[in-house]
């Protein structure tokens, strides 16, 4: 009986054991020296698919194994930080791109330039995008940025032109309202989607993100509350991220809407919606128009090993080669960051040019506030929603403006 | 060790003369005792006391993406505490949070026990109809609330369109307007909720011997009576357990709300979950966010401990 006993003490004992080792050794694992590794949020089937096949080649170019990790968008900030306390940084994080700023101001990120790669050929807006307080430590493929959507068959119904200024659009959207169709789509969400979407509005309009309560600001604001008492413009607006928008313009719910290229390749698969693509409308004619620079830049975090961040810097220049940039431009529908590989992709998608003009102009959102742009966003998002369900658009400025300077 | 338990045994206990061998045995089996609690002890200390401990500790610390780096967070005091506290937002969190776990408890519990007594009738296809009140149980809380939310969309939703072909108005904004969203968010929370409280409450209903309600209908009781004398006081300790783990489900609600609004529009559906996930997450102030994390432990502890006093009475 006690021999029984003695016995089972034992292994309970070497299980507890088992138990809080196990847990411990999940904090740190050891990195393979022979393998390299990519950190993104491609967990999408084709955007993965993609990566892939850019890795394979880039592998073989290299000499090297490179991996692929995907974690959802929302999760590579946090997956990043954890890995970065456990001393197990992948060798390129791809942040989006108005992340980076914030794990840059952490000390986590490497100059690209002191790891040898050069901004030749790249666009200064771009190489901006990618930089944090004057440094260059992201790299991008391809960027984005928002334009107008049109269904061609409706506009040449209705007998109308594609809308180039404020007064125009209002104009258009309110014609093309009728039964179940509203004249225009646009995503007010409460997150980054709908902040986003605001952009192009605000700027255009010479409002600013260090300065949300100005006049310019609530213009555009007030711009965005016309369409939607003019009633071309759904209330569910303020419950729409980007893709549901886009649900509604391939449902015909919308004649128009405002998005981004990589709803292209969705946009496809309906072969009877003829769309067309135009520059955000602008204030009064003669205006520029201003869009959001949107995208993701790859970055080498700091592991203090120069030689294996060195040849990370090999894999970005192979990852954002202009061949390369050309291959994933073609499959994501989004524009190649290098001026040389944009203007190839040009001649092939030529539907696509007012996109590409729209990146000309086109404003990163963390160029001014750096890492503060999260209160920013947090504060603005608030801020139009109250507008648009109710609440004086100035007024709701103030308070965003207040509620972004003391960072809550 | 081996002094204390050879001394301390003698004393508490008056036996002459322990033998030897006795005493072994005794240490011997109360090492094993030990043996058999220290995995539940380890892992209770390494999965619940060390988060609970560290997150009391991080919000009297500056926490920010740096720490990450150097591994530096100094104390700040009651800074995160100050911040939090005078954040509009928190107070609007909070009452959001209160009328959302009263309201949904109230529909879940309310609806849960009609069906669990309907249920105890016997009809055809109640076995059935049973089994189908249950599938909002099995669908996950993200996928409810991405169905929901298509649902209630207010011009391309199926609710607004059944409500218009029955003349019923049918434009109603369900989740785009601050005075609707929390109400709404709260009905299908409360569809969620209905199947495990049902199940539970049914479980309970079939516990009660039967004779009593012969007895009941014998003396010519009403059903209400019935209910009232019989049903609600032997059903008592299963509502109390039903009623605290439904609290503490639904105050710490996330994923359902993030699914459904964003928290919007215009944080009128921001409860206490959501704010910590804010903080933490998208702001990476993650001070802030422990401190309301640490309210939100700090209410559901309370009502654990009503749940352990509940269950040791019944176990009585």
């Amino acid at each position: 009986m006690t021999a029984a006993r003695r016995r089972a003490v034992i292994p309970l004992t070497v299980v507890s054991v088992l138990v809080a080792s196990a847990a411990l050794a999940g904090c740190g694992s050891q990195r393979d020296d022979d393998v390299y590794t990519v950190l993104n949020s491609s967990t999408d089937d084709s955007y993965h698919g993609w990566d892939a096949a850019t890795l394979k080649r880039c592998s073989a170019r290299l000499g090297i194994t490179i991996e692929q990790q995907s974690v959802p968008a929302s999760q590579v900030m946090t997956k990043s930080l954890r890995m970065a306390s456990s001393k197990s940084l992948p060798d390129v994080i791809q942040f989006d791109a108005s992340e980076m700023p914030t794990f840059a101001e952490a000390g986590g990120l490497v100059d690209l330039k002191s790891l040898g790669l050069s901004t030749q050929d790249i666009p200064k807006g771009i190489v901006d995008f990618g930089s944090y307080k004057g440094t260059y430590y992201g790299a991008a493929r391809t960027v984005n940025t928002l334009a107008l959507f049109y269904n061609k068959d409706v506009l040449k119904k209705a007998g109308l032109a594609v809308p180039t200024t404020w007064a125009e659009m209002q104009e258009t959207a309110k014609k093309l309202t009728r039964g179940k169709q509203y004249g225009i789509a646009l995503s007010a969400g409460g997150a980054e989607d709908g902040v986003f979407q605001f952009t192009p509005f605000m700027w255009s309009n010479g409002g600013d993100e260090t300065d949300l309560d100005s006049k310019q600001v609530a213009d555009a604001l007030d711009y965005w509350k016309g369409l939607l008492k003019d009633g071309s413009l759904s209330k569910s607006t303020v419950n729409w991220t980007q893709a549901d928008v886009n649900d509604q313009f391939m449902a015909g719910n919308a004649a128009m809407m405002i998005n981004g290229p990589w709803q292209v390749e969705t946009l496809n698969t309906k072969k009877s919606l003829h769309w067309g693509i135009a520059q955000i409308p602008v204030p009064r004619a003669g205006d520029d128009s201003v869009g959001p620079l949107g995208g993701a830049v790859l970055t080498v975090p700091r592991t203090d090993d120069t030689a294996r961040e060195k040849t990370a810097a090999k894999i970005i220049g192979c990852m954002s080669s202009e061949k390369e940039q050309i291959t994933y431009a073609r499959n994501s529908w989004m524009v190649p960051a290098n001026e040389k590989a944009a203007a190839v992709w040009r001649k092939e998608v030529p539907e696509l040019d007012a996109l590409a003009d729209q990146v000309a102009t086109a404003r990163s959102r963390t160029a001014k506030v750096g890492a503060g742009w999260s209160s920013v966003s947090l504060a603005l998002q608030s801020a139009f929603q109250s507008a648009l369900t109710g609440q004086n658009s100035a007024d709701a400025l103030k308070k965003a403006q207040a509620r972004a300077t003391s960072g809550n | 060790m081996s002094t204390t338990t050879a001394s301390a045994a003698p004393a508490t206990r008056p036996a002459p003369a322990t033998p030897v061998k006795k005493r072994d045995t005794r240490r011997r089996r109360r090492l094993s005792q030990w043996g058999f609690i220290a995995p539940a002890v380890v892992f209770m200390l390494l999965f619940f006391g060390y988060p609970l401990v560290r997150n009391v500790v991080m919000s009297f610390q500056d926490f920010s993406p740096s720490t990450f780096f150097d591994g530096k967070s100094p104390f700040n005091g009651t800074d995160n505490w100050s911040k939090v506290f005078h954040d509009d937002l928190f107070g609007k969190a909070l009452w959001h949070t209160i009328v959302f776990t009263i309201g949904s408890l109230i529909g879940q519990f309310g609806i849960g026990l009609a069906l669990a007594v309907f249920f105890t009738k016997r009809f055809p296809l109640n076995g059935f109809l049973r089994s189908l009140i249950l599938l909002p149980w099995l669908v996950p809380m993200v996928v409810s609330g991405i169905v929901w939310r298509r649902i209630l969309d207010q011009d391309t939703g199926v609710l607004n369109s059944f409500l218009d072909t029955l003349g019923l108005g049918g434009h109603t904004p369900w989740l785009t307007s601050p005075g609707m969203a929390l109400f709404s968010v709260i009905m299908v929370n409360i569809w969620i909720g209905i199947p495990f409280n049902m199940v539970i409450l049914y479980g309970g209903l079939q516990e009660i011997p039967k004779e009593l309600y012969e007895a009941a209908s014998l003396d010519g009781a009403s059903a209400w009576r019935t209910f009232r004398s019989i049903t609600l006081p032997l059903l008592k300790p299963v509502i109390t357990v039903v009623l605290v783990l439904g609290f503490m489900s639904t105050v710490k609600i996330l994923d359902l709300i993030l699914a459904l609004t964003d928290g919007g529009p215009a944080d009128s559906t921001q409860t206490l979950g959501t704010l910590t996930y804010q903080n933490s997450f998208v702001q990476l102030d993650f001070g802030a966010g422990a401190v309301v994390g640490n309210i939100l432990i700090l209410i559901s502890a309370v009502f654990a401990v009503f749940y352990l006093r509940a269950n040791r009475s019944e176990g009585k």
